[in-house]
Formats: structure tokens, C-alpha cells, sequence
């Protein structure tokens, strides 16, 4: 029978770990009432973070077009489908994007967090300062310093010159998360894997990569939402015929309001909603990469 | 942690790994700002662009009390706003990690975080404009006859700004509280400290790397704020983000708005400094003065 690794074994949660007793945190201190000052603060701000979300998805079932209610209607809902040939166009760049995009900065964040985790190395500083620069910059100087580069080596603006934005903006990301997943790996795991006769490409394959598999997986997941949801970067880097959907929904916002902004709302909504469902193994994760 | 121990020694593989992210963020990153540097010392060329002659013209154009006022407020605006964040952030950090559904909380911080932020802005207008959600509600409730001007002024700007900026601030102390061991929490409190006492004497001290974490991640990007202040902005709330992109994409002086991004970078790179000399002295406080942290925190 063959040997299943499981990956879970090699963080160090102290699951099964025998020691002195301690109280599950939320026991601990008897102040857990349910209306204690910061659990009404968080529902709060839980209401104040969705009250946007709540109002938008109001307006989309609004038969009128102005922000008086009209009634309930799904016009904009079919005109969303049927009737929206630009945004979609748009959706499409940006999904070519944000998966390209994702696909390369997982790809170099991973290896290059590999290779400051674990070996020594004389321009290691250098990668680690450089690797957290870009996250701590304003956007805007991102993308203005990317459209002047662009502009003096001559890369056209379009399609190829957001891609790259795209994936410097990502990587540092990516290499964070996956670098934090390499801090608790176990390296005896690997000695181990040894021992029993895996050979190097075996200890690779079944041992390390399934490991650091949840901090590549969230790192990508990371990039692909942010760089679906990012503006100001694009907006500077963008050429005629490469608008992405937020390029798109800010013209719509600019040159008046239009209700497809709604019931669009309530698709991204849902999506995000199934996204963080389907990903809620990683989401402590990503929250600490922040 | 002991990644550090078992360190391998390849020189040759390490550089391997890293180099295709190294040279990438060099070319595409590094690069580019070097050029933003550059270009604010050029003189600025005739339909936008340079040209190759050394100026410090943007520099003293940045002395324009114009440009001075929309500073000063740029500043303004950023510290009441994430003031504001991290005081709303800290008791939702807290909560969270106390909670015992704290994925439940996450994907709820998370969700509207995820949502398009240009979307989430829109959805704010909607919200205060004349005969937007806001007003709309109220008179029907009977307790406004006229409409409210809720939008385009300040008041707006910070709103919405808090709005944006507090799942940066929640999310990084939710990691560090959730990691704070609560039953010191509980020693402080038996050793006759008070509620308040043990919370700032005992709890803010150990969560200190966290909360200059949130800060950095709200006061940086609201410093350079661009899309709020242009969407839910008045004439009088301009930001610096605003003059950047306006000197780039109407008066085409690249050379200011590259002077501009400049002082942005520098006043960004110090808060990045304070982050790390702050977190790197709590890591040798807490190494040099004891083993076993005092759990009372100097309260007794």
C-alpha cells in the first residue's frame, strides 16, 4: 500500500499534541457576553461594511432608473444579459488577465520564496526588500512610474503592458503568503522521507509540494481577485481596446449612472460569496498576508 | 521556527529560485521608480515628456501655496481617517479572534473587501446623493422635509475612505490578537488589575507590531488616495493622489507630478521604516528581558 502524505501533519497546530491543559480561547476570561462593547462594535461595522453591498442590490430589482423606487423589476438584470456586449468584452480582458497575471506571479513568487526560505544566498536581503516595496506604495505611484517606464521603452499601452503591471503588483503577494507557509514547515519531514527511501524527486512531489501547496493556492487565489478588482494601476497602463470591467464600470459611473451597475453588483457580489465559501480554508490565510 | 537551523547552504539554487522574481520586480519596479526619480530633476518637454536637461523647476513649483494647501489637507484627511479606522478596527480585531466562528467573521470582512472597489463607491453614491438611499429614507421616516448635502463635501470623503480602508486595519489584528495568549488576560485580571488595565496595559502592549501593521496599511494608501476624493469629493476635497494624476493626464508636467510621487514614496518609506524598526525592537525586547513574558505586563 502506498503511503498517503497528509499536509496538515507538518504545521504545527497542536492538534493532538499532548501538554498541559489550556482553554479553547474563547472560554478563557469570562468577558465573552454577547453584547460586550466589541461584539456590538464588530456587528456594527459588519452592517456598515454591507450596508453599500445591501443598497446596490435594492436598486438592481428598481424599475426606475433613477435612484427613486420605481417598483420591482428585473429589466437590468436582462439587460445585463442580453444587452451589454461592452462589459462583457471587458469581463474577458480581465479575466485573460487576472489569470495570466496570477498564473506568472504564482509561478515566480513560489520559486523565489523557496529559494530566500531555504537557501543562503549573498542578494537574499536584497530580494526580501525589494519583495515588500511594491505593497506599501500607493497605488497611484505604481501605476504612474509603470506608464512613464512604459512610455520611455516604448511598450505600447494595451492588453500586454496591464498584464505586466498586473503581475508586478501580485508577486510580492504571492511570495508573502507562500513564504509564511514555508516558515512552518517541518524539514524533518524531509529527512524523514528520506530515511524511509523517497528519493529526491519523490520527497518534491509527495512531501513538500503538497505542504506548501495552501500558501501557492492562496497566493493565486489573492492575485487573481485583486488584480480583477484593481483600477488605478490599470487605468494608467491601459490602451485603446484593453478596458477591463473596472475601467469599464468607472466610465459608466462617469458618464452617467447606469442601473447595469447594479444587478452587475449582485453577480459579483455572489461570486465573491462563493469564492470565500469555497476557499474558507484559506481565508485566515489571507488575512494574515495583510 | 527553525527554518534558520536547517538552512541549506546552496548558493547556486537559492539564486536560481529567486532570480526570475528578483529580475522581474527589478526591470518592472525598481526601474520605473528610478525613472519617476529621475524625470523630477528634467525639464519638462513641450507636449508632455522631457527633456534630457537638468531642472528644479518641479520642485519649486511643488512651493505653490495651491499645492501646499491640498498637502497640508492631503495630511489632514489621512491621519483623522485612519485614526477613525483603527479605532473602529481594534474592537472588531478583538472580537474576531475571540470569537468562536472567527471563519464566519473573516468571509463577512472579507466579502464586501472583494467586492470591486469602484463598485463599492458607486454603491456610495447612491447612498448620499440628494436623492440618493440616505435622504430618500430619512424623509420617508418624516425626519428631514428638504434633502441633506451628504455627498461631495469632506465629510464624505472621510466616510467613504474609513469605509474602504477598515478590512486593511481588521484583518492584520485580527492575526496578532488572535495569537495573543488571552489567558494572560485573565493573570492581569487576578492579580487585581482592572478591566480597562488589563486591555491597555496588558493587551495593546503585546498586540503593538499588529496595530503599526494596520496603520501603515491604512495611512499609506489613503495618502494616496485618488478614486475617492474624484468620485464622492467636492471641489474642495482634492488630494495629492488627485494633483499626480491630473499633472500626468491634463497639464502633462511629468516632471512635477514625478516629484510629487516622489515625496509620496519618501513619506511612505518612512511609516515602512517605523513598521520594521518598531516590530524588530518588540522581537528583541521580548527576547532580552525575560523567558516568560510578564504576564502582568507591569500592572502590579
Amino acid at each position: 500500500m502506498r503511503y498517503r502524505f497528509e499536509p496538515s501533519r507538518l504545521t504545527a497546530t497542536p492538534k493532538n499534541t499532548v501538554g498541559p491543559y489550556k482553554t479553547p480561547k474563547h472560554q478563557v476570561f469570562t468577558d465573552h457576553r454577547s453584547f460586550g462593547f466589541s461584539n456590538v462594535m464588530l456587528v456594527l461595522v459588519i452592517l456598515f461594511l454591507f450596508l453599500p453591498l445591501f443598497v446596490v442590490v435594492l436598486y438592481s430589482f428598481n424599475a426606475s432608473k433613477g435612484m427613486r423606487w420605481g417598483g420591482f423589476s428585473l429589466e437590468w438584470y436582462a439587460k445585463l444579459l442580453f444587452d451589454s456586449d461592452e462589459l462583457w468584452r471587458a469581463f474577458g480582458n480581465s479575466a485573460i488577465i487576472a489569470i495570466t497575471s496570477a498564473l506568472v506571479a504564482t509561478l515566480l513568487g513560489s520559486l523565489a520564496a523557496v529559494g530566500v526560505k531555504w537557501y543562503r544566498f549573498k542578494s537574499r536581503n536584497y530580494i526580501q526588500v525589494l519583495s515588500f516595496l511594491p505593497m506599501v506604495l500607493p497605488e497611484v505611484i505604481i501605476g504612474i512610474s509603470m506608464l512613464i517606464f512604459f512610455t520611455a521603452v516604448k511598450i505600447p499601452l494595451g492588453m500586454f503592458s496591464i498584464f505586466v503591471a498586473h503581475a508586478t503588483f501580485n508577486l510580492p503577494f504571492v511570495f508573502l503568503l507562500v513564504s509564511a507557509r514555508l516558515d512552518e514547515f517541518d524539514f524533518s519531514v524531509i529527512e524523514a522521507a528520506r530515511d524511509l527511501g523517497a528519493t529526491e524527486r519523490q520527497t518534491l512531489m509527495r512531501v513538500i509540494i503538497p505542504s506548501i501547496m495552501p500558501g501557492v493556492m492562496s497566493g493565486m487565489l489573492m492575485a487573481i481577485t485583486m488584480s480583477l478588482e484593481d483600477f488605478v494601476i490599470t487605468f494608467f497602463v491601459s490602451g485603446p481596446g484593453s478596458t477591463t470591467l473596472p475601467l469599464y464600470v468607472y466610465s459608466m459611473i462617469r458618464y452617467g449612472v447606469s442601473p447595469v451597475i447594479n444587478s452587475l453588483s449582485l453577480v459579483l457580489i455572489l461570486s465573491i460569496m462563493v469564492l470565500a465559501l469555497v476557499f474558507r480554508r484559506f481565508l485566515k490565510t489571507i488575512a494574515a498576508s495583510r | 521556527m527553525n527554518s534558520h537551523s536547517n538552512l541549506k547552504r546552496g548558493r547556486r539554487l537559492g539564486i536560481t529560485y529567486s532570480a526570475p522574481m528578483g529580475v522581474w520586480l527589478t526591470v518592472f519596479f525598481l526601474v520605473p521608480l528610478g525613472i519617476i526619480i529621475l524625470y523630477s530633476f528634467l525639464k519638462k518637454g513641450l507636449y508632455g515628456g522631457v527633456e534630457g536637461e537638468f531642472s528644479l523647476v518641479a520642485y519649486t513649483q511643488m512651493l505653490n501655496p495651491n499645492f501646499l494647501r491640498v498637502f497640508l489637507r492631503t495630511l489632514w484627511v489621512t491621519v483623522l481617517s485612519t485614526f477613525a479606522t483603527i479605532l473602529l478596527a481594534l474592537p472588531c480585531g478583538y472580537a474576531m479572534a475571540r470569537s468562536r466562528h472567527q471563519l464566519l467573521w473573516l468571509g463577512l470582512v472579507i466579502i464586501p473587501f472583494w467586492t470591486n472597489s469602484l463598485i463599492r463607491i458607486y454603491a456610495w453614491i447612491a447612498i448620499l446623493s440628494s436623492e440618493g438611499f440616505l435622504n430618500e429614507t430619512l424623509k420617508a421616516l418624516g425626519i428631514i422635509g428638504e434633502s441633506l448635502q451628504l455627498i461631495y463635501n469632506q465629510g464624505a470623503v472621510i466616510t467613504v475612505l474609513v469605509y474602504m480602508y477598515i478590512p486593511f486595519a481588521i484583518l492584520p489584528l485580527f492575526t496578532t490578537i488572535d495569537k495573543f495568549d488571552f489567558q494572560l488576560l485573565e493573570a492581569a485580571r487576578d492579580l487585581g488589575a482592572s478591566k480597562p488595565e488589563s486591555i491597555f496595559k496588558v493587551l495593546v502592549p503585546n498586540i503593538r507590531s499588529g496595530i503599526v501593521t494596520a496603520v501603515i496599511f491604512t495611512f499609506i494608501p489613503i495618502f494616496g488616495a485618488y478614486t475617492v476624493p474624484l468620485l464622492v469629493g467636492g471641489k474642495d476635497s482634492y488630494m495629492i493622489g488627485n494633483i499626480i494624476v491630473d499633472q500626468v493626464t491634463k497639464t502633462r508636467n511629468w516632471p512635477l507630478a514625478s516629484a510629487f510621487s516622489l515625496v509620496i514614496t519618501l513619506v511612505s518609506t518612512v511609516g515602512v521604516v517605523w513598521m520594521l524598526v518598531s516590530t524588530a525592537n518588540e522581537r528583541s525586547r521580548n527576547r532580552s528581558e525575560s523567558k516568560v513574558a510578564d504576564p502582568t505586563g507591569g500592572v502590579v
